[in-house]
């Protein structure tokens, strides 16, 4: 084990399956020459070339759609879309060509394509910049969705979606990528699909993913300290979703929280809660809570900003709702 | 490549092929044996036949929705397509796509794609591929007239042009999208005058309607962009036939039309000039018809008895590793 933060665990997992297999290359905005936006894949061009790091144009549908011809015909990219706020302009191919290609053509085609993209607020980038949309990707079927909230995880998870022969939109926090923790020495890759308890408990069940996950930590550290037992369930995918470990621990603990950056409404706390409804419902004793964004385009002004962002005090006051 | 007897009643047989299948597929619709949407490929067929009968094998297709004309070219059986068209197990997209989505990937058809615009990014995806793998294919991207004013266009050639990609950009012209005129939805009348604006070589063949003009236009294009020279824009004006006597199956004897067929028709202009250079007889060609005809009512019988696909297979192909098909 090793402590690294986040960018490092990404970098290094681009980097390892780089050098493994000659079919991975990243294509995408300033991935090449400027290093990465947020220096993700700096040293790359140097090292790999500009034949392996391709800077493209500011054309999102020309990434992702250049992306799904390229692992059509036998490669494994690694498109990079600098924030999922620009995913918006490639959407037809996120979700309307790369998860319909296999099933549509009867299964004679794969696309095995990393989309890599970084989204999230708290960085006083204004509304059209700083949104956690993971939920509307997460409503397709046949395009896979994971979202790591450690490092371990962010770079596990990379090389799974990059070995993966199905699409992958895989979502980073762009106001993470300083967090740190214990990564595993050597190659290792984290299943799609599975969740995982990252912190065991007995009191609540603290459900999330991605930066939600840090806050949900931060929650369960100060809500021990009262004597309150929280267990944290990290979904780490948001499709295919895994359900057991939340259904596991909802019938131990019978209370639930899920917190999520993104906006409430629609979204992965509605999914996950209305799941456990489904599927346990006798086993609670509360109605389940959502954390989230306030239901508002996010403002620039940083105080405005973060009344809006969901916050570990938001986390502690819902678990006290339920318990 | 000099032409050998066999290679034109080859070419005149696709033609036919692709009108006697597209007819009956509008029976079948009528019939309401077949959903969705269908576009026929009627008064196009000199078009694509002409333009695959110039690839080679490593050279990859993909097209838009009226897809049916390049399947029957690049060697789908028609009773594949026919079935497709049903939505049976045995249509070459196991029932999954329909009229807009066939493809055969053993024969570098990359299909069928129903959104407007959209696989033309695709398509210098796969040719970046082909670049980086050192293939030594062109990609071949064929799309209607509709198709260039929308943004992927222009994001697809672009990027063709920047990384100086083996693609054929081919437009296929037939002067409307839907129903709109393309001097009503495109600022520029000529459309392959848009390659300019990438430095793309370009041409326009007028007359998409002859199969030898249209090969000829082709090949010249397809060996620009084999030599190495990056992508080429080649549009080629076409008209789609409406739902008149030209999809009459009788007319090949029906004397009064034959002088009208042979003027406009692609397959009657391909008709007169095989018969006038003395390269078949008429009686080769209604040969080629009886055998088509003949084909065809195979095909749609085979189409008919397949199975529909089983009920617990809706899952299947949504994930390649069929564990996560439920998730």
């Amino acid at each position: 084990m090793a402590e690294i933060n986040m960018r490092q665990a990404i970098s290094d997992a681009l980097w390892e399956e780089m050098e493994r297999d000659e079919k991975v290359f990243i294509m995408g905005e300033e991935v090449g020459v400027w290093g990465g936006t947020y220096a993700v894949t700096k040293g790359f061009y140097d090292h790999f070339g500009a034949k392996r790091v391709k800077d493209t144009p500011i054309a999102e549908a020309a990434i992702v759609g250049a992306g799904i011809g390229a692992a059509l015909v036998g490669l494994r990219p690694v498109a990079e879309l600098m924030t999922i706020n620009f995913a918006f302009v490639a959407m037809d191919h996120i979700v309307n060509e790369a998860p319909k290609l296999h099933t549509m053509f009867g299964g004679q085609m794969k696309v095995p394509l990393v989309i890599r993209t970084a989204g999230g607020g708290g960085r006083q980038l204004g509304a059209t910049h700083s949104q956690t949309p993971d939920a509307i990707f997460a409503h397709f079927p046949g395009l896979k969705v994971v979202s790591p909230g450690t490092p371990a995880d962010a770079k596990g998870l990379l090389k799974a979606a990059i070995r993966d022969d199905d699409p992958v939109l895989y979502i980073e926090h762009a106001a993470m990528y300083q967090v740190k923790g214990e990564v595993p020495t050597g190659d290792f890759t984290v299943p799609i699909g599975v969740s995982k308890v990252q912190r065991e408990g007995s009191d609540v069940t603290i459900v999330s993913y991605c930066r939600g996950l840090q806050l949900s930590m931060l929650a369960a550290e100060q809500l021990a300290v009262e004597g309150i037992s929280a267990e944290v369930v990290d979904l780490r995918s948001l499709r295919p979703l895994d359900m057991g470990p939340v259904i596991e621990s909802f019938k131990k603990t019978n209370r639930a929280v899920v917190v999520e950056e993104g906006w409430p409404s629609y979204g992965v706390g509605a999914e996950v809660s209305t799941r456990l409804y489904e599927e346990a419902f006798d086993y609670a004793d509360a109605p389940i809570k959502r954390v989230g964004q306030k239901e508002v385009p996010l403002p620039y002004n940083r105080e405005l900003e973060q009344s809006a962002l969901p916050q570990v005090a938001d986390v502690i006051a819902a678990v006290k709702e339920v318990l | 490549m000099t032409l050998k007897k066999n290679d034109h009643l080859e070419f005149y047989r696709q033609m036919v092929l692709i009108r006697r299948v597209e007819e009956r597929s509008a029976e079948l619709y009528q019939q309401g044996k077949i959903g969705g949407f269908l576009h026929l490929y009627i008064g196009q067929e000199a078009v694509s036949t002409g333009l695959i009968s110039v690839r080679r094998p490593e050279d990859r297709v993909i097209t838009a929705y009226r897809d049916h004309g390049v399947a029957i070219n690049v060697g789908i059986p028609a009773k594949q397509v026919l079935a497709e068209l049903l939505g049976k197990e045995t249509g070459i997209s196991k029932g999954r796509g329909g009229s807009m989505h066939m493809a055969d990937v053993s024969k570098n058809y990359w299909g069928g794609h129903a959104i407007v615009g959209a696989h033309l990014p695709i398509a210098a995806g796969m040719a970046l591929g082909d670049q980086y793998q050192g293939n030594k294919g062109v990609t071949i991207c064929m799309f209607g007239d509709g198709a260039t004013n929308i943004g992927f266009f222009h994001e697809g050639v672009n990027l063709s042009k920047v990384w100086n990609l083996p693609v054929l950009w081919v437009c296929e012209n037939n002067q409307y999208g839907m129903g709109t005129a393309v001097e009503r939805a495109s600022a520029v009348g000529e459309i392959h005058k848009k390659a300019e604006g990438y430095g793309i070589p370009h041409s326009r063949l007028d007359d998409g309607m002859d199969i030898m003009k249209v090969r000829e236009a082709s090949a010249a294009a397809l060996e620009q962009v084999r030599s190495g020279k990056g992508p080429y824009f080649l549009e080629i004006v076409t008209y789609r036939f409406q739902g008149h006597s030209m999809g009459d199956p009788q007319r090949y004897r029906q004397k009064e039309e034959v002088t009208q067929w042979e003027k406009t028709d692609p397959i009657g202009i391909y008709n007169r000039y095989l018969v006038e250079q003395e390269i078949a007889t008429k009686a080769d060609l209604e040969k080629v018809e009886e055998a088509v005809e003949a084909e065809v009512k195979e095909a749609v019988e085979f189409a008919e008895t397949s199975p529909d696909p089983a009920l617990d297979t809706l899952f299947d192909y949504m994930y390649t590793d069929k564990e996560q098909n439920h998730g």
